[in-house]
């Protein structure tokens, strides 16, 4: 057996790999709850790709059949209705953890100095996420899907010139039809996943070359030969590291230490997944919504259009300003912004435990507004609303032209030579 | 006399009939695990539903198996329809045809009480009332100038609506308050919620016949997780001591 481990390895670095990046990979032991959800969105990412797999299998990518389908699925297939809800609340789940484990990084300042390009990847994976769960709605071809549709690919007829040209050639039509259907299928199922699935490569790629933060937002590892033996780690970390810098004593390898951690958190996390699974997969309305069980009409327009819970904060800014280019613009730079933080934040203090009050102020302001944009995009429009969520709008980005101001001067507390417990 | 009142009430408020839709719903108090009351659901629906609706997702055989209907009865029911049992239970009626009847299609029902609600439909079969002005003869308070008729009429009577009338000042002013039969169904006020019921209980079975045993499934699932997560922890536990 040793002799076939043998001959692998010098053909495969099987066990290299694993070693480096993860029997032997140094992560900081004060890593609390907030870092699990870079773990537990790998685990949905995989529940997505096999529930997906075997929703194909039945699927058909028809206007004339995707409905029905989607209903044989739910109620001929064996155990078609698990898988089918397995990945309608996962696509719910993911959004809860990625944006979970973005507040992370903003609140320890994960994508400050040298984690600018590691921010930028799990960006695009959110842009990526974000065009992968809208195309995923529209596949069911329920009333929502339908005008769901409908009302987004719209928005790229607002673009001066070449807008209402581009938006024929994103419907493959005149109007969103089963040519819109059968290419956002494509793109479902094999484009935007492969890019997915490449971009959490580099994102992980990108996170072990310059190492895990940490709440304390200080280094972990040190200059080669600084450190004496006793302040050393004692466990064993990949040459890889080590023969670049010196580790404290405030590491441990990645297993079995941050797995088991990882997976108290799986369990708790499967938990409340599988109830929403098993007990109530349309979460009131908001995971599968209501009208989505009418098949599509174009003729028939929905008293209510909500885009699903995970976009109604970028919705609600689109619809705060009355012209709808300038709304547009408003909404693309809601998400420009945040690619753009690692710059607009001038600090050099990473985690907000050592930063100034008005930081921590300012950022639960951030995190409280785009909840309740979101809750004001997923409701009725009422006049109130309207002029809540221009404020609100404005909010979200004082957010970043505030921290750009202060970021540069702030007044911060003294960092520890170490990490605390 | 009732009718009488009916008539004056329609004189002196012409457009109190326009009842704009907002009418509370009634809560249904529905039971999927009542398999006669969803048994006595699927005979309402067979008898006066599948006329005009379909149920275009949903087999006979599949139906009769969940709920618990034996053979005798189940070839009763196909009989009526002229169906197997392996067929999915559809109308008889031509598209078209319906269309240039009702001026709109029948919707299919197979999914209506995860579109509508149970307490949406469970109000909306009460509160039909009569009403000349409509082509059918009939209005309805939570679903105003609906294209159907009032099919339960035999069974719930002629259903007249009624008002919470209140003074203020020199004027009164009217609420619809709900509406009372004229006694002329074979079934009492009471009888006839519970064939509603029973008929919304089966609509909701219907909508996601897969309910209860995800429901069993589930409460296996979360125990195994639950057991698995106490493992883990103790492991963990176990594991980060000697590095605290």
């Amino acid at each position: 057996m040793q002799k076939l481990m043998n001959w692998i390895e010098q053909r495969l670095p099987v066990k290299r790999v694993a070693d480096m990046h993860a029997m032997q990979y140094p992560a900081p032991k004060n890593m609390n709850f907030w870092y699990v959800f870079g773990f537990l969105s790998m685990v949905v990412l995989v529940n997505q790709i096999i529930s997906g797999i075997w929703l194909t299998m039945h699927y058909t990518p028809t206007a004339e059949g995707a409905f029905a389908s989607v209903e044989f699925i739910m109620r001929e297939v064996d155990y078609g209705y698990i898988i089918r809800h397995m990945h309608s609340t996962g696509a719910s789940a993911f959004f809860i953890v990625v944006y979970l484990h973005m507040f992370r990084g903003m609140m320890y300042g994960s994508y400050q100095k040298p984690r600018e390009l590691l921010w930028i990847f799990g960006m695009m994976i959110y842009l990526a996420l974000m065009a992968e769960a809208f195309m995923g709605y529209v596949l069911p071809w329920g009333q929502m899907s339908y005008w769901g549709a409908q009302v987004i690919v719209s928005l790229f007829g607002a673009i001066p010139v070449i807008g209402p040209d581009l938006v024929i050639w994103i419907q493959g039509d005149y109007v969103v039809s089963g040519a819109t259907l059968n290419r956002f299928f494509a793109l479902h199922v094999i484009a935007v996943p492969l890019v997915i699935v490449i971009l959490v490569f580099l994102h992980i790629c990108a996170l072990h070359e310059v190492g895990s933060n940490n709440p304390d937002g200080v280094s972990v590892k040190f200059k080669k030969d600084s450190l004496s033996k006793q302040d050393k780690t004692p466990f064993k970390i990949h040459q890889y590291y080590t023969n670049k810098h010196d580790y404290s004593d405030d590491v441990v390898p990645f297993f079995p230490y941050m797995v088991l951690k990882d997976f108290v958190a799986l369990s708790v996390f499967l938990f409340g997944f599988c109830y929403v699974l098993f007990f109530a997969p349309e979460m009131g309305g908001k995971f599968l919504e209501h009208p989505n069980f009418e098949v599509a009409n174009s003729l028939k327009t929905p008293e209510h259009i909500f885009p699903v819970w995970y976009f109604t904060p970028f919705y609600a800014i689109l619809k705060a300003v009355p012209d709808k280019l300038f709304g547009i613009m408003a909404m693309f730079s809601a998400i420009v912004a945040l690619f753009a933080l690692p710059w607009i934040d001038r600090g050099h203090v990473r985690s907000w435990r050592y930063r100034s009050g008005f930081h921590k102020v300012n950022l639960l302001v951030f995190a409280l507004v785009f909840v309740s944009l979101g809750y004001l995009g997923g409701t009725p429009q009422e006049a109130w609303k309207l002029i809540a969520s221009q404020v609100l709008t404005l909010l979200y980005f004082s957010f970043f032209v505030l921290l750009f101001l202060y970021s540069k001067n702030e007044w911060t507390k003294p960092l520890p030579a170490r990490i605390t417990r | 006399m009732k009718k009488l009142v009916f008539i004056l009430v329609m004189c002196f408020h012409p457009f109190g009939f326009s009842a704009t839709g907002e009418y509370g719903l009634d809560h249904a108090e529905i039971d999927l695990k009542d398999k006669a009351s969803l048994q006595r659901g699927a005979k309402v629906f067979m008898n006066y539903c599948l006329g005009c609706h379909s149920m275009q997702y949903q087999r006979y055989q599949r139906t009769f198996d969940d709920i618990g209907i034996d053979e005798e009865l189940a070839q009763e029911y196909l009989q009526y329809s002229g169906a197997k049992a392996s067929d999915y239970v559809v109308r008889a009626m031509d598209a078209k045809d319906a269309e240039a009847w009702f001026g709109v299609e029948p919707p299919d029902l197979t999914l209506v009480a995860r579109v509508r609600g149970t307490d949406w439909i469970y109000t909306y079969l009460r509160t039909f009332y009569k009403d000349d002005s409509r082509p059918f003869g009939v209005n309805n308070l939570v679903f105003p100038d609906v294209a159907m008729p009032h099919v339960l009429e035999p069974l719930q009577g002629t259903p007249i609506v009624t008002y919470n009338e209140e003074f203020k000042g020199s004027d009164t002013e009217k609420q619809v308050k709900g509406v009372i039969t004229d006694g002329s169904g074979s079934l009492s006020s009471e009888e006839y919620d519970q064939v509603v019921l029973d008929l919304v209980n089966f609509l909701e079975y219907t909508g996601e016949p897969t309910r209860l045993v995800s429901e069993r499934i589930g409460r296996w699932v979360l125990a195994f997780i639950s057991v698995f997560g106490v493992l883990v922890y103790l492991l963990k536990k176990d594991y980060w001591r000697e590095v605290h």
